[in-house]
């Protein structure tokens, strides 16, 4: 059986399970170290460097989010030797890129620009140089600045540990390292899904929700919970509004069970139709077969209906009414429908589409 | 189909086991479920448990379906020959004496009768029958009885047949075979189509049922209803969709109360539902959007999109996870709820709840399943039926130790072809379904900029060897006639279905499949045979 085992973090004991990494020790006891690659569930790769720390008699800095904890082991975590070293790395990643918070859309829910902050980087000591790629904007879902991307990896390992779509990967070595489909591909013309994982992991602005852009700033967007009303699933979602629509939908990993953060291109892109312009918004009378529709008050839809359906009953019995229920209305619903067919109708006359 | 055939196999119909215990199984047998289109965050978990987990996949499926790369073995069936190949491989588990016989003799009844039933099915026979070759039949039989658990997934291409019921019985009698039901990470899982089909199966918006799935033919349930809702009850089991369509056709329903379904591009034989809607003397339609079917009413109501209420769905693991408003309604609209309560109210049936919980808080009286749930508890995660009491944690997999009938009952289950094969004037077999970035009747997913761009219009799957005799050019138009309309259609030249096989989906109002498709029923599940009718092709 295997046994707890102890190690120091930071002056503190600490008891740990046995091949976990000091990451999860440290966080299990709410001792904070940055990280930007890392990506609970996926394969720890250790590309970002950020989570270093120190580890008596070990060579050099360990990565915290690979290296698993031994028995004795002495760990630190916020000496100044390893801020210098986090500034050091964060400096080399916003150098690399185009990272102009003014115009990017992920400006106050970004990873990288809260370490900068983090660290009280005033600017980095190196020139900074991007690729000067051309963004990928070639529909309607998902924008790629790669002049954006740190390389985490975050966004293949969605793509291929947790969706396992296979589209995303690097490509090219060294500081022409890039990701993306296979053959450089713009999504659009790649096998990609369009479930949004990549863009929903991305810790910077490289990866985005295109129709999200200029729709609202982080801070002024309303969050609600809810469960997406597409297939049988049941995904957890966040809806994002702002001014009465819906600017992005997120999965949240902290909801568990049915989908763990996960959602498919119908949840995460297809909700358009709720403020479409074609939604019916009054009720609608049609008083004589044939005839056109006339908007009415609800009162009056009511009182027709009432008066039409009470005669029905009258003259034919209740057998002669039936109602369709929906898969697509909630339980609540469902069970008035019910109750009032049989309850208020008298008739056992009601099916919805599950056959279909 | 799935609640008529699961009830009587088991004693309850409903995904037996959860959605996360797929992906640390040992082996999963998908069969006529597309899962990575329909329910792709189930899908993605299937290919996880496949490359991360080293869980061995069975794909029995028609289609060249993505899953098929991920499967350590694919049959491809002819559609509509699943009770033969499932026949086949219990005719092999039998005879190599790889059924689970503990199992058997403790858990189940009927045993005698299916192995006398299934020993005519030899795997040569079965190769006649359905074109899976014998070989690849002992070896699925064998991976599926060694496989320590091993899990059932299944959707519309189970049950949308004349024998639906049977396909669903032939799934349950495998998975008892071996042992697999009762057992975490096993069982036979129906992935329901829509998101609350559960839910609305298990509020009573069935014929024959209330709430729970207590029958409207028992005495005393009628009476604790009776009571429950201040009404006399009638005792007589109500018409089925299709019934009620074809009662309207006769003139003897005369009114027709829709809330948020859309039958006139759902139902089959679409031109012979429109003449019956139309004899109608009075058609209600609630929904957010003029649907082709609410354009034929006589009133059409307003109403909420999930976005725009409170409320729960039921998701197919039988877990109930709330709705929450996020956004005021357009206009006038009002949620379904209120919309029926308001009309019952109206004809002197008052309904007068407050709140959607209100109503749950009743739903919790008379549903013995949901009796447990409370809004408060669901606040963080969901709750799976039955859970019977406020401190019961809900139920993960169904028919531990028991079944809900007691013992598990094997049906001894012959093939039957399907109702219109190909002939010679209609000589290509056409299966509909659903495109990953379409739903359903397509009201909402037309409706939004990301799915229709990936996917703008309906295409018809031909094989390259057919499109290569009939001379049609990928993105060409062709006309798609069966023995009850005709449908123009872009084709999209792919190996997906086998030669001689066409798909479609329904989910496009420019090009209604459902003209097309054979409205032939299942007999106890009232299905129509969506998967299968004969068609004939040519350039348009």
């Amino acid at each position: 059986m295997d046994t707890k085992i102890t190690v120091t973090i930071d002056g503190q004991e600490v008891s740990a399970d046995p091949g976990q990494t000091i990451l999860e020790a440290a966080r299990s006891q709410g001792i904070y170290i940055p990280t930007l690659c890392h990506y609970s569930k996926t394969t720890n790769v250790g590309a970002c460097r950020v989570c270093v720390v120190e580890v008596e008699n070990a060579r050099s800095y360990v990565a915290s989010c690979c290296a698993p904890v031994t028995p004795g082991m002495v760990i630190r975590t916020n000496t100044p030797a390893i801020r210098a070293a986090q500034k050091m790395i964060i400096e080399l990643l916003w150098s690399s890129g185009d990272h102009n918070c003014l115009t990017c859309e992920q400006n106050g829910a970004c990873e990288l620009q809260d370490l900068v902050y983090w660290l009280q980087i005033d600017k980095p000591r190196f020139p900074i140089e991007h690729h000067g790629y051309e963004m990928d904007n070639s529909n309607t879902m998902i924008t790629r600045d790669l002049n954006k991307c740190i390389l985490c990896g975050r966004c293949i390992r969605a793509c291929n540990e947790i969706q396992v779509n296979e589209v995303l990967d690097f490509a090219n070595r060294g500081s022409y390292a890039k990701v993306g489909p296979a053959f450089d591909a713009d999504y659009i013309d790649s096998s990609c899904v369009f479930c949004g994982e990549c863009a929903q992991v991305c810790p910077t602005g490289a990866i985005t929700f295109k129709q999200a852009k200029f729709a609202g700033r982080p801070w002024e967007l309303s969050k609600t919970r809810t469960t997406c009303a597409y297939c049988g699933v049941g995904c957890q979602i966040d809806l994002y509004t702002k001014d009465n629509k819906i600017v992005k939908v997120m999965g949240n990993r902290q909801y568990g069970p049915p989908n763990e953060g996960s959602l498919c291109v119908k949840g995460r892109f297809g909700m358009d139709f709720i403020s479409h312009p074609d939604r019916i918004s009054k009720p609608l009378i049609r008083h004589q077969k044939g005839e056109a529709f006339k908007e009415a008050a609800w009162d009056e839809a009511y009182a027709f209906i009432a008066q039409r359906l009470a005669a029905v009953k009258k003259e034919y019995g209740p057998d002669s009414i039936a109602g369709l229920s929906s898969a697509r209305c909630t339980n609540e619903e469902n069970y008035v429908f019910q109750k009032f067919l049989r309850g208020g109708i008298g008739t056992n006359n009601i099916d919805h589409c599950a056959r279909l | 189909m799935t609640v008529a055939g699961l009830a009587a196999t088991f004693g309850s119909g409903a995904m037996t086991n959860s959605i996360d215990e797929l992906e640390s199984t040992d082996l999963i047998l998908a069969t006529g479920t597309n899962t990575t289109e329909n329910h792709p965050v189930i899908g993605a978990k299937v290919k996880r448990a496949v490359r991360r987990h080293g869980t061995k996949l069975i794909v029995i499926d028609p289609r060249e379906i993505d899953l098929v790369k991920y499967a350590d073995i694919w049959l491809r069936q002819k559609p509509g020959t699943d009770v033969a190949v499932f026949n086949g491989l219990m005719n092999v588990i039998i005879a190599e004496g790889l059924y689970d016989k503990e199992y058997v003799a403790g858990r189940t009844e009927g045993f005698e009768a299916l192995k006398a039933v299934v020993a005519k099915y030899t795997p040569e026979s079965v190769e006649k029958i359905s074109g899976v070759p014998a070989e690849d039949l002992k070896k699925a039989a064998r991976m599926y009885a060694q496989a320590g658990r091993a899990s059932i997934i299944y959707a519309m291409g189970i049950t949308q047949h004349i024998t639906g019921t049977d396909n669903v019985k032939s799934t349950a009698n495998l998975s008892m075979l071996c042992g697999n039901v009762g057992i975490e990470g096993g069982g036979v899982n129906p992935l329901r189509g829509q998101n609350n089909v559960q839910g609305a199966c298990d509020m009573g918006a069935l014929p024959n049922v209330y709430p729970a799935y207590q029958p409207v033919a028992g005495e005393d349930v009628r009476k604790k209803f009776e009571a429950a809702w201040k009404a006399a009850l009638s005792p007589k089991p109500g018409l089925t969709l299709m019934e009620i369509m074809a009662a309207a056709g006769s003139g003897k329903i005369k009114a027709l109360y829709v809330m948020g379904e859309n039958p006139l591009l759902s139902d089959p034989d679409l031109q012979h539902v429109a003449k019956e809607l139309q004899k109608l003397d009075l058609m209600i339609v609630q929904d957010i959007f003029l649907t082709e079917t609410a354009q034929m009413a006589d009133v059409v109501l307003p109403a909420c999109a999930f976005a725009e209420k409170e409320g729960t769905f039921t998701n197919t693991e039988r877990r109930v996870q709330r709705v929450r408003k996020a956004l005021e309604p357009p206009g006038e609209a009002r949620a379904d709820w209120e919309i029926i309560c308001g009309i019952s109210s109206r004809m002197g049936y008052p309904m007068t709840y407050a709140s959607a919980q209100e109503i749950f808080e009743e739903i919790r009286t008379v549903t013995p399943s949901y009796a447990g749930i409370t809004y408060d508890r669901l606040e963080k995660e969901g709750l799976q039926w039955p859970c019977p009491t406020v401190s019961h944690s809900g139920t993960k997999f169904l028919h531990k130790d028991k079944f809900s009938r007691g013992l598990g009952l094997f049906t001894a289950l012959e093939y039957i072809p399907p109702n219109e094969l190909p002939d010679q004037e209609y000589p290509f077999l056409l299966s509909t379904g659903r495109v990953l970035y379409h739903y359903h009747t397509g009201t909402m997913t037309t409706r939004a900029r990301g799915p229709v761009e990936r996917c703008p219009e309906s295409l018809v799957e031909i094989h390259p060897e057919d499109a290569g005799k009939l001379g049609i050019a990928d993105g060409q138009k062709v006309r798609v006639t069966s023995r009850r309309g005709t449908v123009e259609v872009k084709a999209r030249i792919t190996e997906k279905s086998a030669p001689g096989s066409i798909f479609m989906n329904f989910h496009f109002t420019e090009a209604p499949v459902n003209f097309l498709t054979n409205p032939a029923l299942d007999p106890t599940g009232k299905i129509p045979e969506y998967k299968v009718c004969a068609v004939k092709l040519e350039a348009a």
